[in-house]
């Protein structure tokens, strides 16, 4: 036993040398060229140390899908994520021109090493793990959960959440997804609870269900591309502790406070309560649930 | 005269008596032993503190208990519907396979086949292919999930038991059936008086057995959506982060299970001192 503890506190002591020993190299350079602008103006307008001076580049990956970007043109201004980038290039003192767009894979863009972007958006959720290899700005977005359904069932054309009360609902067991029934639908029946969502969607194609409530970017993705006739009925009023989506941004990257400080701004004034209104609700086709 | 024991015999008397009162106290020293090293080597163990809050929280019992119940009530009445129609289809298909002469080869070989293929399939795709393949079809009058799921589970449940019930029609000694036909019975009379009685007399046990096993399956059918004891234990346990929920359920289930074992129990003893009473 007492050799056994000893190995332990000797394993933990050598973890520990170890970190100590390679955390300052890691974190020393970015401190160092971030501090020259902080001497100034923290966030110089159009003046940040971007890749290329007096351009801001924005990656995302390609092809680029609705309802977050229109017809996989990014630099179009349509779509919700590419109107969310052109809002926080504008707060950032670049415009039209000047923000421009490159082709990041999903993975790439949160692989660590050098970045081919100064901000990338792609409906990354901010998760501890990826905090680990990449920066993220504060959230522009909270993922809200969603009724889907196939056209022709009895909520097709629902528009209020008390018309879903009726309906069978299914969703997958220990979700958000499941609480937002329960908590928020509070339907008439009992909720059916599959282990997966492929259960699930099988069982809405089979008619055994009425509607399945899935998180938004799902819902798109069910809708558009697995499920043939899938259609989205709404979104729910947010729920529980929902997914966040935030810009990336390189590890300890100079932007990070002026892009997140861009982001809250967007956030309170409405901007992006608008830009979610327009391009996820309206365009999108995921309308309100009331 | 009055009954007066030989020195002999108090002495054996007191002895026995002596022997008695020190095993009953050998007994009791060993598990009070064997009981205290189980406690301090379960709650002394460095993460005890750690499992008790994350699996025995009597907040969490107390929330999730209610959820859990109404699961619970799920599978008590899947499990009285699916055991009398398992064992019923179970019945059916084992004097099927038992039919005698050429003509039945047909009936033999089908009823062969069934008990070949369902006891060899896993249950869980068998109700994958009842709840989500056969509404698929999109025929008229489909039935709702939970009249699939148990006809998933009768299905696969008829075989195990269909097996059990031809052990026992063949374990009726030959004789028997010679007898029967020889005062006049026809076949049908000598399987309905002479060899059924016998036979399901003798697979009791194991027949009760399958029942307590059907008990813990009959939850499988939450695969389909329906939430069941223990579908409602884990969804209490994703939204209270906590396991205890798992245990509420469990518990539940042994509560379930204990008056079935009793009478397994019972039915065996009684079984054996029948059967041995002649000798």
């Amino acid at each position: 036993m007492v050799s056994r503890h000893t190995f332990a506190a000797l394993g933990c002591a050598a973890a520990l040398l170890a970190l100590t020993a390679c955390a300052p190299a890691g974190r020393g350079t970015p401190d160092a060229s971030g501090s020259p602008s902080a001497s100034g103006n923290v966030c110089p307008l159009g003046g940040l140390s971007t890749r290329t001076a007096g351009k801001l580049t924005v990656g995302t990956d390609n092809p680029a899908y609705e309802p977050w970007f229109s017809d996989n043109k990014p630099a179009n201004g349509k779509g919700f994520e590419s109107a969310v980038a052109y809002q926080v290039a504008k707060r950032l003192g670049y415009e039209g021109e000047n923000v421009v767009w490159t082709s990041v894979p999903f993975n790439n863009a949160i692989a660590p090493g050098p970045k081919a972007y100064d901000i990338d958006l792609n409906q990354f959720s901010i998760t501890p793990e990826r905090k680990q290899a990449v920066d993220f700005s504060s959230p522009y977005y909270l993922v809200r959960q969603t009724v889907i359904t196939i056209k022709g069932s009895k909520i097709a054309g629902a528009t209020t959440i008390a018309a879903l009360q009726g309906a069978k609902l299914g969703a997958q067991v220990g979700t958000t997804s499941y609480q937002a029934i329960t908590d928020v639908i509070k339907p008439t029946g009992k909720p059916s609870v599959f282990n997966n969502n492929d259960d699930a969607k099988k069982a809405l194609q089979n008619r055994t269900i009425d509607g399945l409530v899935v998180d938004l970017p799902t819902a798109f993705y069910m809708t558009g591309a697995e499920l043939t006739g899938g259609v989205i009925v709404g979104q729910l009023p947010q729920v529980g502790v929902p997914e966040q989506f935030g810009i990336v941004l390189d590890k300890d990257s100079p932007l990070t406070g002026c892009v997140s400080k861009a982001v809250d701004q967007l956030r309170q004034d409405g901007t992006l309560a608008v830009l979610e209104k327009t391009w996820l609700a309206g365009t999108g086709g995921a309308p309100e649930l009331q | 005269m009055i009954y007066r024991p030989s020195d002999v015999q108090l002495e054996r008397a007191t002895f026995r008596r002596r022997r008695a009162v020190r095993s009953v106290l050998l007994a009791a020293v060993s598990t009070a032993v064997v009981g205290v090293l189980l406690i301090v080597a379960v709650t002394g163990a460095p993460g005890w503190n750690r499992v008790q809050d994350s699996f025995l929280n009597l907040d969490v019992a107390r929330k999730s208990f209610q959820p859990i119940v109404e699961g619970l009530w799920l599978n008590i009445r899947m499990l009285v519907v699916c055991a009398l129609l398992a064992l019923a289809l179970g019945l059916l298909i084992a004097v099927l396979r038992t039919l005698r002469g050429p003509v039945f080869f047909p009936v033999r070989a089908l009823a062969t086949l069934y008990t070949y293929t369902f006891r060899g399939v896993p249950l869980i795709i068998v109700i994958y292919v009842f709840a989500f393949g056969v509404p698929g079809l999109r025929l008229q009058g489909t039935p709702n999930v939970y009249v699939l799921g148990g006809g998933a589970l009768v299905i696969t449940y008829g075989a195990y038991l269909a097996e059990v019930f031809r052990a026992g029609i063949e374990s009726v000694h030959p004789s028997q059936l010679a007898a029967a036909r020889s005062l006049g019975l026809t076949y049908r009379q000598t399987m309905r008086h002479v060899v059924l009685p016998q036979a399901v007399r003798r697979v009791a046990p194991p027949l009760l057995n399958d029942t307590v096993a059907l008990q813990k399956d009959v939850g499988l059918i939450s695969l389909a959506g329906p939430i069941d004891a223990v579908r409602a234990a884990q969804i209490a346990t994703a939204q209270y982060f906590n396991y205890t929920p798992y245990i509420v359920a469990a518990v539940l289930f042994v509560l379930l299970a204990l008056p079935l074992i009793a009478v397994t129990d019972w039915v065996t003893l009684r079984a054996a001192r029948r059967q041995n009473a002649g000798s």
